[in-house]
């Protein structure tokens, strides 16, 4: 019952905080997740850092999530998992970036840990990181044009750098 | 082995390639979970000592045998193919597991479709990974060729 009610509070500390960003919130078995607007996401990273009742030190993972097939707009989501190894609670935090425009702040200054997670989601889906101090590919080659795991791009597309194009 | 060959230099020859398939430095490079299968053949219970393939050298100026062991990806390849030019002559290739013989489970952007797109390969051992058992038999068959190419 104690357990319940400090995870139920890391929402309702920051719900009453930003009422105007935070654009929906949810709570499964112990799973908090807040969906909060693109443009205040430093703000709210920052409170969520910094602000010692809730004290989220470690990001603990940074990905994206393509809905294309979905026809879901806006069609990528940025998820972050942040962790307290003080207090012991967890909190996802999902901003939707759309197609058009997709660029986000970057992390970096607040957690160095986003550093390689943004390099990867570049990498991967596209998605430009403002302020990022090196944004370049991570797992594929230079010369690799498109981003491998966005729901349009075939495949069995290959280019090799080497070697017959099959 | 017919005509301009005679008795002494094909005797020669087996001798150099008895020679040549017994003590075979190889060079394993290992990507991938296959290496794990590298490492029980090279250890105690089956043993590649007693095949004379005993000793790893890890730089390709000094082994013959080139065990490619694990999936390769594109941006692998290039280095692939760098570490098969610098070794001398005369050398092997043996496709250890099926990510290298044909690209195995991988039908993707990032996986090689089988090192023989980028080189040419003696020997291939399928298995995802392959028993050692199976990594001893295609060592012999490996042996076996060493032994009737011309040397």
């Amino acid at each position: 019952m104690a357990q319940h009610l400090k995870t139920m509070s890391v929402l309702d500390r920051i719900s009453g905080k930003f009422q105007n960003i935070i654009l929906e919130t949810h709570f499964f078995r112990g799973d908090e997740t807040v969906l909060v607007r693109k443009e205040a996401i430093r703000d709210i990273m920052n409170f969520l850092k910094s602000d010692p009742e809730l004290d989220f030190n470690i990001l603990m993972d940074l990905t994206a999530v393509d809905y294309f097939w979905m026809f879901k707009k806006p069609r990528f989501e940025v998820v972050y998992h942040l962790y307290s190894l003080v207090k012991k609670h967890r909190i996802r935090v999902k901003i939707g970036v759309d197609d058009r425009e997709p660029i986000v702040d970057s992390m970096v200054s607040i957690w160095p840990a986003a550093d390689w997670y943004e390099r990867e989601v570049w990498d991967m889906f596209g998605i430009q990181f403002a302020a990022h101090p090196n944004l370049k590919r991570i797992l594929m080659y230079e010369e690799f044009v498109g981003h491998p795991l966005r729901k349009d791009y075939p495949v069995n597309k290959r280019q090799p750098l080497i070697g017959p194009k099959n | 082995m017919f005509g301009s060959e005679s008795f002494l230099t094909s005797k020669l020859n087996d001798m150099v390639g008895w020679a040549r398939k017994f003590s075979l430095f190889q060079y394993p490079f290992v990507t991938a979970c296959c290496g794990l299968e590298y490492m029980s053949v090279a250890c105690a219970d089956h043993d590649i000592d007693r095949f004379g393939a005993g000793l790893p050298r890890f730089s390709p100026r000094q082994s013959d045998v080139l065990m490619v062991v694990g999936t390769i990806s594109h941006k692998m390849a290039p280095v692939l193919k760098r570490i098969y030019d610098q070794m001398c002559e005369p050398k092997w290739v043996v496709a250890f597991g099926v990510c290298t013989c044909t690209g195995g489970f991988y039908d993707n952007y990032a996986t090689v479709m089988g090192i023989d797109t980028i080189m040419p390969v003696d020997v291939y051992i399928p298995g995802c990974p392959p028993r050692p058992e199976n990594v001893l038999d295609g060592l012999m068959k490996l042996q076996e060729k060493i032994q009737h190419q011309q040397q």
